[in-house]
Protein backbone atom coordinates (compact mmCIF):
# COMPACT_ATOMS: atom_id res chain seq x y z
CA UNK A 1 0.00 0.00 0.00
CA UNK A 2 2.75 2.41 0.97
CA UNK A 3 5.18 1.36 -1.70
CA UNK A 4 1.98 1.55 -3.92
CA UNK A 5 1.92 4.98 -2.87
CA UNK A 6 5.06 6.20 -3.09
CA UNK A 7 4.97 4.98 -6.99
CA UNK A 8 1.74 6.99 -7.41
CA UNK A 9 3.81 10.04 -6.61
CA UNK A 10 6.48 9.25 -7.96
CA UNK A 11 5.16 8.14 -11.18
CA UNK A 12 2.98 11.82 -11.29
CA UNK A 13 6.14 13.64 -10.64
CA UNK A 14 7.58 11.98 -14.17
CA UNK A 15 4.14 11.95 -15.84
CA UNK A 16 3.86 15.77 -15.39
CA UNK A 17 7.01 16.38 -17.37
CA UNK A 18 5.70 14.32 -19.90
CA UNK A 19 2.57 16.08 -20.26
CA UNK A 20 4.43 19.09 -20.31
CA UNK A 21 6.02 18.23 -23.64
CA UNK A 22 3.25 16.34 -24.83
CA UNK A 23 1.38 19.50 -24.65
CA UNK A 24 3.94 21.34 -27.62
CA UNK A 25 3.07 18.04 -29.35
CA UNK A 26 0.01 18.54 -29.12
CA UNK A 27 -0.36 22.07 -30.04
CA UNK A 28 1.41 21.81 -33.58
CA UNK A 29 -0.15 18.99 -34.56
CA UNK A 30 -2.88 20.86 -33.69
CA UNK A 31 -2.34 24.15 -35.88
CA UNK A 32 -0.70 22.83 -38.67
CA UNK A 33 -1.41 18.86 -38.65
CA UNK A 34 1.92 17.52 -38.67
CA UNK A 35 4.47 16.39 -35.78
CA UNK A 36 7.52 18.39 -34.61
CA UNK A 37 9.93 15.69 -34.70
CA UNK A 38 12.46 18.01 -33.18
CA UNK A 39 10.59 18.58 -30.63
CA UNK A 40 11.84 16.67 -28.20
CA UNK A 41 15.26 17.85 -28.95
CA UNK A 42 13.88 21.44 -28.21
CA UNK A 43 12.88 19.53 -24.66
CA UNK A 44 17.08 18.71 -24.45
CA UNK A 45 18.44 22.20 -25.39
CA UNK A 46 16.04 23.39 -22.46
CA UNK A 47 17.84 21.26 -19.93
CA UNK A 48 21.30 22.04 -21.85
CA UNK A 49 20.39 26.38 -20.93
CA UNK A 50 18.89 25.11 -17.55
CA UNK A 51 22.10 23.64 -16.73
CA UNK A 52 24.46 26.31 -18.09
CA UNK A 53 22.56 28.69 -16.48
CA UNK A 54 22.36 26.52 -13.19
CA UNK A 55 26.57 26.63 -14.00
CA UNK A 56 27.14 30.12 -14.26
CA UNK A 57 24.39 31.33 -11.26
CA UNK A 58 27.45 28.74 -9.45
CA UNK A 59 29.94 30.91 -10.10
CA UNK A 60 28.02 33.74 -9.51
CA UNK A 61 27.09 32.79 -6.46
CA UNK A 62 24.23 32.49 -6.66
CA UNK A 63 23.43 29.48 -3.88
CA UNK A 64 19.73 29.92 -2.62
CA UNK A 65 17.93 27.14 -4.15
CA UNK A 66 14.39 28.64 -4.94
CA UNK A 67 16.19 31.59 -6.63
CA UNK A 68 18.43 29.62 -8.92
CA UNK A 69 15.93 27.72 -10.21
CA UNK A 70 13.15 30.72 -10.53
CA UNK A 71 16.62 31.90 -12.90
CA UNK A 72 17.14 28.64 -14.32
CA UNK A 73 13.64 28.82 -15.70
CA UNK A 74 13.57 31.94 -16.72
CA UNK A 75 16.57 31.10 -18.84
CA UNK A 76 15.72 28.38 -20.40
CA UNK A 77 12.33 29.65 -21.44
CA UNK A 78 13.63 32.66 -23.24
CA UNK A 79 16.79 30.89 -24.78
CA UNK A 80 14.68 27.69 -25.68
CA UNK A 81 11.52 29.48 -26.88
CA UNK A 82 14.08 31.05 -29.38
CA UNK A 83 14.97 27.67 -30.61
CA UNK A 84 11.70 26.80 -31.03
CA UNK A 85 11.23 29.79 -33.19
CA UNK A 86 13.71 28.84 -35.05
CA UNK A 87 13.00 25.48 -35.65
CA UNK A 88 9.70 26.73 -37.47
CA UNK A 89 11.18 28.97 -39.52
CA UNK A 90 13.93 26.53 -41.04
CA UNK A 91 12.16 23.34 -41.00
CA UNK A 92 8.49 24.23 -41.58
CA UNK A 93 8.26 27.52 -43.31
CA UNK A 94 10.10 27.27 -46.17
CA UNK A 95 7.87 24.49 -46.53
CA UNK A 96 4.67 24.95 -45.87
CA UNK A 97 2.58 24.55 -49.34
CA UNK A 98 4.74 21.83 -50.60
CA UNK A 99 4.49 17.98 -50.14
CA UNK A 100 2.87 16.62 -46.72
CA UNK A 101 5.67 14.80 -45.92
CA UNK A 102 8.64 17.35 -46.31
CA UNK A 103 8.38 19.46 -43.54
CA UNK A 104 8.37 15.80 -41.85
CA UNK A 105 11.83 14.75 -43.17
CA UNK A 106 12.98 18.61 -42.61
CA UNK A 107 11.65 18.84 -38.84
CA UNK A 108 13.86 15.18 -38.47
CA UNK A 109 16.77 16.67 -40.16
CA UNK A 110 17.03 19.24 -37.46
CA UNK A 111 16.21 16.87 -34.85
CA UNK A 112 19.42 15.16 -36.02
CA UNK A 113 21.36 18.83 -36.14
CA UNK A 114 20.35 19.77 -32.85
CA UNK A 115 21.37 17.00 -31.22
CA UNK A 116 25.34 16.78 -32.82
CA UNK A 117 25.27 20.94 -32.34
CA UNK A 118 25.23 19.54 -28.50
CA UNK A 119 27.12 16.77 -28.75
CA UNK A 120 29.78 18.89 -30.30
CA UNK A 121 29.27 22.16 -28.36
CA UNK A 122 29.07 20.54 -25.16
CA UNK A 123 30.61 17.03 -24.74
CA UNK A 124 29.16 13.37 -25.50
CA UNK A 125 29.84 12.71 -22.01
CA UNK A 126 26.55 13.01 -19.29
CA UNK A 127 26.39 15.63 -16.86
CA UNK A 128 25.69 15.27 -13.74
CA UNK A 129 25.17 17.89 -11.62
CA UNK A 130 24.49 18.79 -7.91
CA UNK A 131 20.91 18.47 -6.13
CA UNK A 132 19.56 22.21 -6.05
CA UNK A 133 16.80 21.24 -3.45
CA UNK A 134 16.93 18.25 -0.97
CA UNK A 135 15.05 16.85 1.32
CA UNK A 136 11.09 16.77 1.80
CA UNK A 137 8.27 15.76 3.82
CA UNK A 138 7.12 12.04 4.92
CA UNK A 139 3.39 11.96 4.24
CA UNK A 140 2.71 8.58 5.65
CA UNK A 141 4.49 5.65 7.79
CA UNK A 142 3.85 1.68 7.29
CA UNK A 143 5.81 -0.72 9.29
CA UNK A 144 9.63 0.71 8.03
CA UNK A 145 8.47 2.24 4.82
CA UNK A 146 8.15 5.63 5.07
CA UNK A 147 6.57 7.25 1.81
CA UNK A 148 8.16 10.60 0.65
CA UNK A 149 6.83 13.57 -1.13
CA UNK A 150 10.53 15.23 -1.77
CA UNK A 151 11.04 18.60 -2.62
CA UNK A 152 11.88 18.45 -5.78
CA UNK A 153 8.73 16.13 -6.25
CA UNK A 154 6.57 19.02 -4.94
CA UNK A 155 8.71 21.66 -7.46
CA UNK A 156 8.09 19.82 -10.41
CA UNK A 157 3.96 19.35 -9.64
CA UNK A 158 3.60 23.12 -8.77
CA UNK A 159 5.43 24.86 -11.35
CA UNK A 160 4.02 22.31 -14.26
CA UNK A 161 0.73 23.13 -12.85
CA UNK A 162 1.23 26.64 -12.83
CA UNK A 163 2.70 26.74 -16.67
CA UNK A 164 -0.05 24.52 -17.46
CA UNK A 165 -2.37 27.11 -16.43
CA UNK A 166 -0.98 29.64 -17.48
CA UNK A 167 -0.88 28.30 -20.87
CA UNK A 168 -4.69 27.48 -20.52
CA UNK A 169 -5.45 30.83 -19.53
CA UNK A 170 -3.59 31.84 -22.76
CA UNK A 171 -5.50 29.30 -25.10
CA UNK A 172 -8.59 29.84 -23.87
CA UNK A 173 -9.45 33.78 -22.37
CA UNK A 174 -6.37 35.77 -24.73
CA UNK A 175 -6.66 37.06 -28.75
CA UNK A 176 -3.65 34.94 -29.17
CA UNK A 177 -5.25 31.94 -27.86
CA UNK A 178 -8.74 32.57 -29.97
CA UNK A 179 -6.49 33.10 -32.98
CA UNK A 180 -4.60 29.71 -32.54
CA UNK A 181 -7.99 28.12 -32.02
CA UNK A 182 -8.97 29.85 -34.91
CA UNK A 183 -6.06 28.77 -36.99
CA UNK A 184 -6.59 25.33 -35.47
CA UNK A 185 -10.30 24.82 -37.14
CA UNK A 186 -9.53 26.71 -40.73
CA UNK A 187 -6.47 28.79 -41.32
CA UNK A 188 -7.46 30.26 -44.88
CA UNK A 189 -10.75 31.49 -43.10
CA UNK A 190 -8.17 32.71 -39.85
CA UNK A 191 -6.44 34.89 -42.48
CA UNK A 192 -9.85 36.33 -43.57
CA UNK A 193 -10.55 37.77 -40.84
CA UNK A 194 -7.37 39.84 -40.26
CA UNK A 195 -5.46 37.14 -38.75
CA UNK A 196 -1.50 37.17 -39.53
CA UNK A 197 -1.82 33.41 -39.79
CA UNK A 198 2.16 32.37 -40.24
CA UNK A 199 2.60 34.89 -36.89
CA UNK A 200 0.11 32.70 -35.17
CA UNK A 201 1.87 29.33 -36.04
CA UNK A 202 5.17 30.68 -35.15
CA UNK A 203 4.01 31.31 -31.68
CA UNK A 204 2.56 27.87 -31.25
CA UNK A 205 6.17 26.73 -31.91
CA UNK A 206 7.30 29.36 -29.52
CA UNK A 207 4.87 28.63 -26.70
CA UNK A 208 5.48 25.04 -27.05
CA UNK A 209 8.91 25.43 -26.81
CA UNK A 210 8.82 27.53 -23.80
CA UNK A 211 6.91 24.74 -21.78
CA UNK A 212 9.50 21.81 -23.37
CA UNK A 213 11.93 24.02 -21.29
CA UNK A 214 9.85 23.93 -17.81
CA UNK A 215 10.07 20.15 -18.63
CA UNK A 216 13.76 20.01 -19.37
CA UNK A 217 14.46 22.65 -16.78
CA UNK A 218 12.53 20.61 -14.17
CA UNK A 219 13.94 16.90 -16.09
CA UNK A 220 17.41 18.06 -15.06
CA UNK A 221 16.78 18.76 -11.57
CA UNK A 222 14.62 15.51 -11.05
CA UNK A 223 17.30 13.54 -12.45
CA UNK A 224 20.79 15.54 -12.03
CA UNK A 225 22.07 14.07 -15.01
CA UNK A 226 21.35 14.73 -18.70
CA UNK A 227 23.33 13.98 -22.38
CA UNK A 228 22.56 15.24 -25.56
CA UNK A 229 20.60 12.36 -26.66
CA UNK A 230 17.70 12.77 -24.20
CA UNK A 231 15.42 14.50 -26.10
CA UNK A 232 14.90 11.27 -28.13
CA UNK A 233 13.23 9.19 -25.57
CA UNK A 234 11.72 11.95 -23.75
CA UNK A 235 10.04 12.78 -27.14
CA UNK A 236 9.06 9.53 -27.93
CA UNK A 237 7.14 8.91 -24.50
CA UNK A 238 5.41 12.46 -24.70
CA UNK A 239 4.03 12.02 -28.63
CA UNK A 240 3.19 8.52 -27.02
CA UNK A 241 1.55 10.77 -24.56
CA UNK A 242 -0.10 12.97 -27.20
CA UNK A 243 -1.41 10.08 -29.17
CA UNK A 244 -3.05 8.28 -26.20
CA UNK A 245 -4.65 11.47 -24.56
CA UNK A 246 -5.71 12.37 -28.36
CA UNK A 247 -3.55 14.22 -30.47
CA UNK A 248 -5.20 17.74 -30.80
CA UNK A 249 -6.39 17.51 -27.67
CA UNK A 250 -4.90 19.96 -25.01
CA UNK A 251 -6.23 18.09 -22.22
CA UNK A 252 -5.38 14.70 -23.17
CA UNK A 253 -1.86 15.65 -23.80
CA UNK A 254 -1.59 16.01 -20.16
CA UNK A 255 -3.49 13.48 -19.48
CA UNK A 256 -1.60 11.13 -21.58
CA UNK A 257 1.59 12.31 -19.83
CA UNK A 258 0.28 11.28 -16.46
CA UNK A 259 -0.83 7.71 -17.82
CA UNK A 260 2.39 7.79 -19.44
CA UNK A 261 4.17 8.31 -16.02
CA UNK A 262 2.48 6.24 -13.84
CA UNK A 263 2.56 3.49 -16.14
CA UNK A 264 6.18 3.33 -16.51
CA UNK A 265 6.82 4.01 -13.06
CA UNK A 266 4.21 1.06 -11.89
CA UNK A 267 5.87 -1.53 -14.65
CA UNK A 268 9.53 -0.14 -12.82
CA UNK A 269 8.31 -0.78 -9.08
CA UNK A 270 6.15 -4.09 -9.80
CA UNK A 271 8.07 -5.90 -12.97
CA UNK A 272 11.25 -4.88 -14.62
CA UNK A 273 12.89 -1.31 -14.96
CA UNK A 274 14.58 -2.80 -18.18
CA UNK A 275 11.25 -2.78 -19.30
CA UNK A 276 10.17 0.43 -18.93
CA UNK A 277 10.54 1.69 -22.26
CA UNK A 278 9.10 -1.17 -23.92
CA UNK A 279 6.05 -0.84 -21.76
CA UNK A 280 5.42 2.83 -23.05
CA UNK A 281 5.45 1.68 -26.72
CA UNK A 282 3.69 -0.90 -25.97
CA UNK A 283 1.10 1.59 -25.28
CA UNK A 284 2.08 3.43 -28.21
CA UNK A 285 1.06 0.67 -30.03
CA UNK A 286 -1.95 -0.27 -28.55
CA UNK A 287 -3.54 3.11 -28.90
CA UNK A 288 -3.07 3.27 -32.38
CA UNK A 289 -4.34 0.06 -33.05
CA UNK A 290 -7.41 0.15 -30.98
CA UNK A 291 -8.08 3.81 -29.97
CA UNK A 292 -6.44 5.56 -32.68
CA UNK A 293 -8.30 8.67 -31.89
CA UNK A 294 -7.10 8.64 -28.78
CA UNK A 295 -8.91 8.92 -24.99
CA UNK A 296 -9.96 12.68 -25.33
CA UNK A 297 -9.57 13.26 -29.13
CA UNK A 298 -12.43 14.01 -31.02
CA UNK A 299 -13.50 11.93 -34.24
CA UNK A 300 -13.33 14.01 -37.21
CA UNK A 301 -16.97 14.34 -38.11
CA UNK A 302 -17.30 17.87 -39.94
CA UNK A 303 -20.25 19.10 -41.32
CA UNK A 304 -20.56 20.12 -44.61
CA UNK B 1 -24.91 56.29 -60.00
CA UNK B 2 -22.71 60.31 -59.83
CA UNK B 3 -19.94 60.10 -61.83
CA UNK B 4 -17.62 62.32 -59.82
CA UNK B 5 -18.00 59.66 -56.89
CA UNK B 6 -14.72 57.49 -57.02
CA UNK B 7 -14.84 53.98 -56.86
CA UNK B 8 -14.55 52.23 -53.77
CA UNK B 9 -13.15 48.84 -54.83
CA UNK B 10 -11.68 48.53 -58.32
CA UNK B 11 -10.28 45.62 -60.25
CA UNK B 12 -8.15 47.40 -62.79
CA UNK B 13 -6.63 44.04 -65.88
CA UNK B 14 -6.35 41.68 -63.12
CA UNK B 15 -4.77 37.91 -63.82
CA UNK B 16 -5.17 35.35 -60.88
CA UNK B 17 -5.09 31.76 -60.79
CA UNK B 18 -3.91 28.71 -58.88
CA UNK B 19 -0.51 26.87 -60.31
CA UNK B 20 -0.79 26.28 -63.86
CA UNK B 21 -4.42 27.08 -63.81
CA UNK B 22 -5.13 30.80 -65.24
CA UNK B 23 -8.80 31.12 -63.55
CA UNK B 24 -8.89 35.39 -64.31
CA UNK B 25 -7.58 36.89 -67.16
CA UNK B 26 -7.61 40.95 -67.36
CA UNK B 27 -10.49 41.06 -65.19
CA UNK B 28 -11.91 45.19 -64.77
CA UNK B 29 -14.48 45.83 -62.38
CA UNK B 30 -15.83 48.89 -60.16
CA UNK B 31 -17.97 49.16 -57.09
CA UNK B 32 -19.15 52.18 -56.06
CA UNK B 33 -19.75 53.46 -52.09
CA UNK B 34 -23.44 52.39 -51.62
CA UNK B 35 -23.56 49.88 -54.31
CA UNK B 36 -25.09 46.12 -54.53
CA UNK B 37 -22.95 44.72 -57.46
CA UNK B 38 -23.01 41.37 -58.42
CA UNK B 39 -21.00 38.83 -60.47
CA UNK B 40 -23.00 35.97 -62.13
CA UNK B 41 -21.48 33.18 -64.18
CA UNK B 42 -21.40 29.29 -64.70
CA UNK B 43 -19.42 26.91 -62.35
CA UNK B 44 -16.03 27.49 -62.30
CA UNK B 45 -16.03 30.77 -64.22
CA UNK B 46 -13.80 32.47 -61.76
CA UNK B 47 -16.01 34.01 -59.67
CA UNK B 48 -15.13 33.04 -55.95
CA UNK B 49 -11.39 33.10 -57.38
CA UNK B 50 -11.89 36.77 -57.96
CA UNK B 51 -13.40 37.40 -54.01
CA UNK B 52 -10.12 35.39 -53.07
CA UNK B 53 -8.01 37.54 -55.54
CA UNK B 54 -9.26 40.79 -53.96
CA UNK B 55 -8.15 39.47 -50.55
CA UNK B 56 -4.79 38.55 -51.85
CA UNK B 57 -5.13 34.18 -51.72
CA UNK B 58 -4.18 33.67 -54.65
CA UNK B 59 -2.16 37.03 -55.31
CA UNK B 60 -2.82 38.18 -59.08
CA UNK B 61 -0.16 37.51 -61.56
CA UNK B 62 -0.74 40.98 -62.71
CA UNK B 63 -3.05 43.90 -62.59
CA UNK B 64 -4.35 46.09 -59.94
CA UNK B 65 -6.54 46.13 -56.86
CA UNK B 66 -7.66 49.48 -56.11
CA UNK B 67 -9.36 49.94 -52.58
CA UNK B 68 -10.56 53.58 -52.48
CA UNK B 69 -7.56 54.23 -54.76
CA UNK B 70 -5.05 52.41 -53.33
CA UNK B 71 -3.16 49.10 -54.84
CA UNK B 72 -3.95 46.07 -52.45
CA UNK B 73 -2.28 43.28 -54.82
CA UNK B 74 0.47 41.92 -53.30
CA UNK B 75 -0.24 42.85 -49.54
CA UNK B 76 -0.89 39.63 -47.41
CA UNK B 77 -4.49 38.21 -47.12
CA UNK B 78 -4.57 39.55 -42.93
CA UNK B 79 -3.08 43.02 -43.94
CA UNK B 80 -6.04 43.41 -46.47
CA UNK B 81 -8.83 42.41 -44.21
CA UNK B 82 -7.63 44.90 -41.66
CA UNK B 83 -8.29 47.51 -44.48
CA UNK B 84 -12.26 47.41 -43.89
CA UNK B 85 -12.76 44.46 -46.22
CA UNK B 86 -14.98 41.25 -44.90
CA UNK B 87 -15.51 37.84 -46.54
CA UNK B 88 -18.42 35.39 -46.59
CA UNK B 89 -16.49 32.86 -47.94
CA UNK B 90 -17.54 29.88 -50.31
CA UNK B 91 -18.68 27.31 -48.17
CA UNK B 92 -19.33 29.31 -45.24
CA UNK B 93 -16.42 28.29 -43.29
CA UNK B 94 -17.81 28.78 -39.80
CA UNK B 95 -15.62 27.55 -36.86
CA UNK B 96 -17.11 24.31 -36.62
CA UNK B 97 -15.96 23.67 -32.65
CA UNK B 98 -16.71 27.65 -31.94
CA UNK B 99 -19.82 29.08 -30.50
CA UNK B 100 -21.81 30.96 -32.42
CA UNK B 101 -20.84 33.52 -29.95
CA UNK B 102 -16.57 33.25 -30.44
CA UNK B 103 -17.20 32.89 -33.98
CA UNK B 104 -18.88 36.19 -34.22
CA UNK B 105 -16.38 37.61 -31.70
CA UNK B 106 -14.08 36.32 -34.06
CA UNK B 107 -15.47 38.90 -36.83
CA UNK B 108 -14.43 41.37 -34.94
CA UNK B 109 -10.31 40.55 -34.26
CA UNK B 110 -9.79 43.64 -36.62
CA UNK B 111 -11.29 45.66 -34.63
CA UNK B 112 -9.33 47.21 -31.62
CA UNK B 113 -8.73 45.21 -28.82
CA UNK B 114 -11.18 45.51 -25.95
CA UNK B 115 -13.44 47.50 -27.23
CA UNK B 116 -17.53 46.88 -26.72
CA UNK B 117 -19.08 44.48 -29.72
CA UNK B 118 -22.60 44.63 -28.39
CA UNK B 119 -23.43 47.38 -31.02
CA UNK B 120 -22.22 44.50 -33.71
CA UNK B 121 -23.85 41.50 -32.44
CA UNK B 122 -27.23 43.73 -31.88
CA UNK B 123 -27.23 44.34 -35.32
CA UNK B 124 -26.52 40.65 -36.50
CA UNK B 125 -29.17 39.78 -33.98
CA UNK B 126 -31.85 41.77 -35.80
CA UNK B 127 -30.80 40.39 -38.81
CA UNK B 128 -30.63 36.92 -37.78
CA UNK B 129 -32.66 36.54 -34.75
CA UNK B 130 -32.25 32.82 -35.12
CA UNK B 131 -28.53 33.38 -34.34
CA UNK B 132 -29.50 34.58 -30.94
CA UNK B 133 -31.18 32.04 -29.74
CA UNK B 134 -28.25 29.90 -30.27
CA UNK B 135 -25.32 31.66 -29.19
CA UNK B 136 -23.54 29.46 -26.85
CA UNK B 137 -24.14 26.19 -29.73
CA UNK B 138 -21.06 25.31 -31.39
CA UNK B 139 -21.62 26.28 -35.16
CA UNK B 140 -20.61 22.40 -36.66
CA UNK B 141 -24.39 21.76 -34.89
CA UNK B 142 -25.93 24.16 -36.85
CA UNK B 143 -27.87 23.71 -40.26
CA UNK B 144 -26.67 25.05 -43.36
CA UNK B 145 -28.62 27.74 -43.52
CA UNK B 146 -27.62 28.81 -40.05
CA UNK B 147 -24.04 28.91 -40.78
CA UNK B 148 -24.97 30.96 -43.74
CA UNK B 149 -26.40 33.62 -41.66
CA UNK B 150 -23.73 33.00 -39.38
CA UNK B 151 -20.90 33.50 -41.64
CA UNK B 152 -22.58 36.95 -43.13
CA UNK B 153 -22.61 37.69 -39.53
CA UNK B 154 -19.58 37.68 -38.33
CA UNK B 155 -18.27 39.35 -41.59
CA UNK B 156 -20.52 42.27 -41.11
CA UNK B 157 -18.79 42.32 -37.21
CA UNK B 158 -16.00 43.95 -38.17
CA UNK B 159 -18.25 46.97 -39.87
CA UNK B 160 -17.12 46.45 -42.80
CA UNK B 161 -16.54 49.27 -45.86
CA UNK B 162 -16.92 46.74 -48.27
CA UNK B 163 -18.59 43.51 -47.88
CA UNK B 164 -17.69 40.25 -50.23
CA UNK B 165 -20.61 37.92 -50.47
CA UNK B 166 -19.55 34.54 -52.04
CA UNK B 167 -22.71 32.20 -53.18
CA UNK B 168 -24.84 33.21 -50.09
CA UNK B 169 -27.83 30.85 -51.16
CA UNK B 170 -25.90 27.87 -52.06
CA UNK B 171 -27.57 24.87 -50.58
CA UNK B 172 -30.30 26.90 -49.17
CA UNK B 173 -34.24 26.39 -49.10
CA UNK B 174 -35.45 29.32 -50.87
CA UNK B 175 -37.16 30.56 -47.71
CA UNK B 176 -33.95 30.86 -46.10
CA UNK B 177 -32.39 32.65 -49.87
CA UNK B 178 -35.13 35.21 -49.54
CA UNK B 179 -34.40 35.83 -45.57
CA UNK B 180 -30.67 36.05 -46.37
CA UNK B 181 -31.32 38.27 -49.60
CA UNK B 182 -33.58 40.78 -47.90
CA UNK B 183 -31.26 41.07 -44.82
CA UNK B 184 -28.69 41.93 -47.38
CA UNK B 185 -30.95 44.51 -48.91
CA UNK B 186 -31.88 46.03 -45.70
CA UNK B 187 -28.02 46.48 -44.40
CA UNK B 188 -27.40 48.27 -48.14
CA UNK B 189 -30.33 50.38 -47.73
CA UNK B 190 -29.85 51.27 -44.19
CA UNK B 191 -26.52 51.50 -43.37
CA UNK B 192 -25.49 52.24 -47.01
CA UNK B 193 -22.88 49.18 -46.98
CA UNK B 194 -21.38 48.49 -50.03
CA UNK B 195 -21.78 44.79 -51.55
CA UNK B 196 -20.07 42.90 -53.85
CA UNK B 197 -21.98 39.28 -54.55
CA UNK B 198 -20.87 36.45 -55.70
CA UNK B 199 -24.39 34.35 -56.91
CA UNK B 200 -24.95 31.52 -59.53
CA UNK B 201 -28.45 32.39 -58.52
CA UNK B 202 -28.72 34.73 -61.68
CA UNK B 203 -32.54 35.86 -61.32
CA UNK B 204 -32.36 36.36 -57.35
CA UNK B 205 -28.70 37.89 -57.80
CA UNK B 206 -29.52 40.61 -60.44
CA UNK B 207 -32.97 41.35 -59.05
CA UNK B 208 -30.89 42.39 -55.63
CA UNK B 209 -27.98 44.36 -57.30
CA UNK B 210 -27.53 47.60 -58.60
CA UNK B 211 -25.40 46.47 -61.37
CA UNK B 212 -24.07 43.03 -62.69
CA UNK B 213 -20.80 41.68 -64.31
CA UNK B 214 -21.16 38.51 -66.06
CA UNK B 215 -17.93 36.50 -66.04
CA UNK B 216 -17.37 33.17 -68.47
CA UNK B 217 -13.98 31.45 -68.16
CA UNK B 218 -12.16 34.15 -66.64
CA UNK B 219 -13.47 37.19 -68.58
CA UNK B 220 -15.61 39.64 -68.40
CA UNK B 221 -18.35 38.99 -71.08
CA UNK B 222 -21.16 41.79 -70.10
CA UNK B 223 -22.27 44.40 -67.93
CA UNK B 224 -24.98 46.47 -66.80
CA UNK B 225 -27.58 47.67 -64.29
CA UNK B 226 -29.60 44.27 -62.78
CA UNK B 227 -32.50 45.38 -65.08
CA UNK B 228 -30.47 45.44 -68.19
CA UNK B 229 -28.76 42.29 -67.84
CA UNK B 230 -31.75 40.40 -66.62
CA UNK B 231 -33.34 41.51 -69.96
CA UNK B 232 -30.81 39.99 -72.27
CA UNK B 233 -31.41 37.40 -73.97
CA UNK B 234 -27.93 35.53 -73.41
CA UNK B 235 -28.08 36.07 -70.04
CA UNK B 236 -31.70 34.68 -69.61
CA UNK B 237 -30.61 31.76 -72.02
CA UNK B 238 -27.72 30.62 -70.12
CA UNK B 239 -28.09 31.83 -66.37
CA UNK B 240 -31.82 32.16 -66.10
CA UNK B 241 -34.06 28.97 -65.42
CA UNK B 242 -36.78 29.96 -63.86
CA UNK B 243 -37.05 29.70 -60.25
CA UNK B 244 -39.32 30.94 -57.49
CA UNK B 245 -41.38 34.13 -57.23
CA UNK B 246 -38.79 36.86 -56.55
CA UNK B 247 -38.95 40.41 -54.82
CA UNK B 248 -39.51 43.32 -57.23
CA UNK B 249 -36.01 45.07 -58.80
CA UNK B 250 -34.43 47.55 -57.22
CA UNK B 251 -34.90 51.08 -58.71
CA UNK B 252 -32.18 51.56 -61.13
CA UNK B 253 -31.46 54.96 -60.46
CA UNK B 254 -28.74 53.97 -57.75
CA UNK B 255 -27.59 53.25 -54.24
CA UNK B 256 -29.73 54.36 -51.56
CA UNK B 257 -27.82 56.94 -49.72
CA UNK B 258 -27.07 56.32 -46.54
Amino acid sequence: MAYALQQLINGISLGMIYGLIAVGYTMVYGIIGMINFAHGDVFMIGAFVALIALLLLQLGGVMDGTAAILLMLLASVAVTALYGWTVERVAYRPLRGSFRLAPLISAIGLSIVLQNYVQVSQGARVKPVEAVLRGGVEVFREGDFAVQLSYMQMLIIGTTLAALAAFTILVTRTPLGRAMRACEQDRKMAALLGIDTDRTISLTFVIGAALAAVAGTMYLLRYGVIDFYIGFLAGVKAFTAAVLGGIGSLPGAVLGGLLIGLIETFWSAYFSVQYKDVAAFSILVLTLIFLPTGLLGRQEVEKV
Amino acid sequence: MSAEQSPLLELDAVSAGYGPVQALSAVSIRVMPGEIVTLIGANGAGKSTLLMTICGDPKPRSGRVLLAGTDIAGLPTHAIMRQGLAQSPEGRRVFPRMTIRENLLMGAETLAEGGDRSAQLDQVFTLFPRLRERLAQRAGTLSGGEQQMLAIGRALMSRPRLLLLDEPSLGLAPLVVRQIFGAIRDLNGKTGLTVLLVEQNANLALRLAHRGYVLVNGRIAMEGTGAELLARPEVRDAYLGGGAPLPPPLPADGPNPA
